[in-house]
């Protein structure tokens, strides 16, 4: 456990005051915590690595960590990413945003990101809800939720982005939650390695915002139904159509192998000059 | 495209394909744009000649505000990165716009104005975007506004864009007129080496001591790519030195003031303006873009036939060029300000008048350029 | 370069339907002109939406001097290669005005003081290439023009176009200027009829075009 937290401590940002801004019981932590070990597993150069953030909660995470960090403006960390990612393609390029981030105001981007095959690891921290800004309903918030701005429970159905990103057209499509911490490292790497647009959605309690005007007593009750509401994808895919319930199949969803746009360009170039004597 | 050309060379050219080879010229290599009329060409010329150079990369996004991101990373990442637009896509961009002011990113943005407001008239010149340029985007904030005449011209102030931006870590917008974007003109590419290309200073001080947004002797804090070593943080929150969120009174002004503070130092390079006529003038043109150029031939026909016009062509529109007006109005009764707007520079012109002259404007919005004539019948007026 | 003769605004209006070609006549008629032989050129086009069909103009102001206005205010030649076109644009035509129709197109010319040749039936039956009659129309127009010289229209012409079309071009700009020397005659011919019936007096144009002198005219003039 020490040589654990050692580990994260030679990431943080030494310069950058502490205590954190998340709340206790917020599943970020766990998902930078994952983020950083598999970072220092793959051996991947503080410099070559770049997060680029929305604005959220999840959006706060950069600044502590010790890499290239941009906090970008709300919705849009995709395109600054892609800028970065084929101005420069050797830096390892990781997005981090909320779902309405991502989903909501940066639906747009992200269905485009997904489709031209951006070589970007992108993680969307799922917590069902606009967290940072007091609990207004989101495109995940499940139907009949309650939230600030859905008091009468949300009428609207909520996406599914492995369903979303996978027709979009991404490379790999992965979904994990801050439970399932093992499994999250593995898919983390993945993430983090494989070419192209590269998807994990982790699905992470708020139990300030979201849980506990849900029925939720407090941040426990959250990580429980993870567990029990969280499977793999294969014994999902096993059950019966009328058993699966309520239940969220996690794993690798999609893993494809095209060319990522950024290695399609730099071939272009290679081919005009070429061809030119 | 074989040998580099180290001769200027002629070409018959528009004067959005004179924007690109400006912007080649600077040393741009990386465009993000999404189309619009009458500003595609600039897109497609960038599309054609970018992957044909050594790094040069382009790409097409999904709307202007991802081509905004997309630039502005580039610009993170070491590259000179330019878009270009027009009203419509001018008013998506203004968020990123203050993002790229408050993280101090170089940036190139072009906006051939055309008629407005909302979607206004897509093929019919217009000047209605020249306050916007200042303040379009939400906050206090400082930027550099240029403007074309010609299609020379349209070269020319690419190149003093990317120049500015690099110099001074800001955003730059540089306007053009539907008209100008798409006359073709002779126009004369000058040799690599007979231009002053500016890039933007690396920092010499070992990665622990960098503070990327600390007020140095220059003025403007030195910029590393991403990925060269120096690990700093970028946001829109305002920051101190670090880069670090801050709410602190002292720290927030502090770091306003400091961002209004390199641009203002630094007026004497920024604010280029053209005179014509103008030490002795009794009354003043103060016009630019495409208007100036019929105001340069009225000026001259003004004092033909016995006024004592002259002209203040104004190359840089913001920050607005107060001491170029002061020294030539010495002499002057009226102050004339001829524009395709409803009169967006003649209130900068009266603020800094003061009530010494005369202020009186000429006004169309139409869709058609302000003629030599239209101005000649105004001086003659008095 | 310098050109040889001076010139003080002469303006052109190019126009037709979307699809003739007119846009591409007029930006290598420009670029002949500025860079093949010297003078200043600004060229401007106006289109609407639609890609063919509609109308298609594109307008050339040609001086020794710097252009202080760059769109047209004063045609001196209008070509006209099709009957919207014509119907749309004769009106900018004033007294010394030359108008040159694309005669298989345009059947009702509102004035009897006009240049014609069938250039589209030209195209289609000498040269077998309907796209070619631009270029046909760039030959009569280096005909007609006092200032232009067939050599430096030629080179601009071949420089301009990809190798594979330039022999076809080539091919179809003689022709025009031959069918155009043929069909107006040497040049007092042409204005012969044009001048005695102008209701005012022949401008400085038309008499230099007759006796193909320099046209000189003071810098310094109002424009009315």
């Amino acid at each position: 456990m020490a040589e654990v937290t050692q580990l994260i401590h030679n990431y943080l940002r030494r310069d950058k005051k502490f205590p954190h801004v998340f709340c206790p019981g917020c599943g970020h932590g766990i998902v930078l915590g994952s983020l950083i070990r598999s970072v220092h597993a793959l051996g991947i150069p503080k410099d070559d690595v770049v997060l680029v953030a929305g604005i959220g909660c999840s959006g706060r995470i950069p600044v502590y960590v010790d890499f290239n960090t941009v906090h970008a403006v709300h919705g849009r960390a995709l395109t600054i990413a892609t800028g970065i990612k084929m101005a420069n393609p050797k830096l390892h390029v990781i997005v981090i945003m909320g779902d309405g981030d991502a989903l909501s105001i940066g639906g747009n981007h992200f269905i485009h990101a997904a489709r031209r095959n951006i070589g970007l690891s992108v993680l969307v921290l799922n917590n069902f809800i606009y967290g940072m800004t007091g609990g207004q309903c989101s495109s995940t918030t499940p139907q009949g939720d309650w939230s600030t701005t859905t008091p009468y429970g949300a009428m609207e159905k909520s996406f599914d982005l492995v369903e979303l990103t996978s027709a979009a057209g991404a490379n790999h499509v992965a979904r994990g939650t801050t439970f399932h911490v093992k499994t999250l490292d593995k898919l983390m790497a993945n993430t983090l390695t494989k070419p192209g647009f590269n998807f994990l959605e982790v699905l992470t309690p708020c139990h300030t915002q979201y849980g506990r005007k849900n029925k939720f007593k407090n941040p426990v009750e959250m990580y429980k139904w993870l567990k029990s509401t969280a499977m793999p994808l294969e014994a999902y895919n096993k059950l019966a159509p009328e058993k699966r319930g309520d239940r969220i199949p996690i794993g690798i969803f999609q893993s494809r192998e095209e060319t990522p746009l950024e290695v399609s360009y730099e071939n272009l170039r290679k081919q005009l000059r070429g061809a030119k004597s | 495209m074989t040998a580099k050309r180290n001769t200027p060379k002629e070409i018959f050219a528009l004067g959005a394909e004179a924007v690109v080879e400006g912007a080649l010229l600077a040393g741009c290599s990386f465009y993000g744009g999404y189309p619009i009329t009458p500003s595609s060409e600039i897109m497609e010329g960038m599309a054609a000649r970018l992957p044909k150079t050594e790094k040069g990369v382009f790409i097409q996004m999904e709307d202007e505000i991802a081509s905004m991101g997309t630039v502005i990373g580039a610009s993170m990442a070491g590259r000179k990165a330019m878009t270009a637009t027009s009203g419509p896509g001018f008013s998506l961009m203004q968020e990123f716009i203050g993002y790229a002011c408050m993280t101090e990113v170089p940036l190139v943005i072009v906006n051939v104005m055309r008629g407005g407001p909302s979607t206004g008239l897509p093929t019919s010149p217009a000047q209605g975007d020249v306050q916007q340029a200042r303040w379009g985007t939400h906050g206090d904030h400082s930027i550099i506004v240029l403007s074309a005449t010609d299609v020379q011209d349209c070269l020319q102030m690419t190149v003093t864009a990317f120049n500015f931006a690099e110099k001074y870590r800001t955003p730059v917008i540089l306007l053009l007129d539907e008209i100008t974007a798409h006359t073709r003109e002779k126009i004369t590419l000058p040799a690599p080496n007979d231009i002053e290309i500016f890039s933007r200073l690396q920092p010499t001080m070992p990665p622990e001591w960098y503070k990327p947004f600390e007020e140095t002797v220059r003025g403007v804090p030195p910029m590393p790519p991403l990925g060269a070593g120096y690990r700093f943080h970028y946001t829109g929150l305002t920051h101190d030195d670090h880069g670090f969120p801050t709410s602190k009174a002292d720290e927030v002004a502090s770091a306003i003031s400091r961002q209004f503070r390199k641009i203002d130092q630094f007026f004497f390079d920024i604010q280029i303006v053209d005179e014509h006529q103008a030490e002795d003038c009794e009354i003043l043109v103060v016009a630019f873009g495409c208007v100036a150029r019929s105001a340069h031939l009225a000026v001259d026909q003004a004092r033909e036939l016995g006024i004592k016009a002259g002209l203040l062509n104004l190359k840089t529109l913001f920050p607005f060029p107060r001491g170029a007006v002061e020294k030539v109005i010495g002499n002057c009764k009226t102050i004339l300000v001829p524009e395709m707007n409803m009169g967006q520079m003649s209130r900068e012109v009266k603020r800094v008048n003061d009530g010494r002259c005369k202020v009186k404007t000429l006004n169309r919005i139409d869709g058609h350029i302000i003629t030599p004539k239209q101005i000649l019948d105004s001086l003659r007026k008095g | 370069m310098k050109p040889d003769k001076d010139i003080h605004r002469f303006e052109i209006c190019l126009s037709g339907l979307g699809g003739q070609g007119v846009l591409t006549l007029g930006k290598i008629m420009g670029q002949a002109l500025a860079l093949g032989h010297g003078f200043n050129v600004a060229q401007t086009q106006s289109y609407g939406p639609e890609a063919r069909g509609g109308a298609s103009r594109t307008d050339l102001v040609i001086s020794t001097l710097p252009i202080s206005y760059p769109k047209t205010d004063k045609i001196d030649l209008l070509v006209a290669l099709s009957q919207e076109a014509c119907n749309k644009y004769f009106q900018l035509l004033k007294p010394g005005s030359i108008l040159l129709v694309n005669t298989t197109l345009v059947k009702q010319v509102p004035t009897n003081q006009f240049l014609g040749l069938p250039f589209t039936e030209i195209a289609m039956d000498k040269l077998k290439l309907v796209q070619a009659m631009n270029t046909l129309v760039l030959g009569a127009c280096t005909f007609l023009l006092p200032f232009a010289r067939r050599a430096a229209m030629r080179k601009s012409l071949e420089d301009a176009l990809p190798a594979k079309i330039v022999d076809i071009n080539l091919k179809a700009f003689n022709m025009g200027y031959r069918d155009a020397q043929k069909a107006f005659g040497e040049s007092p011919a042409i204005w012969a009829g044009l001048a005695d019936s102008a209701p005012t007096a022949p401008s400085a144009l038309v008499k230099a075009i007759k006796k193909k002198v320099p046209i000189k005219k003071k810098p310094a003039a109002t424009k009315k």
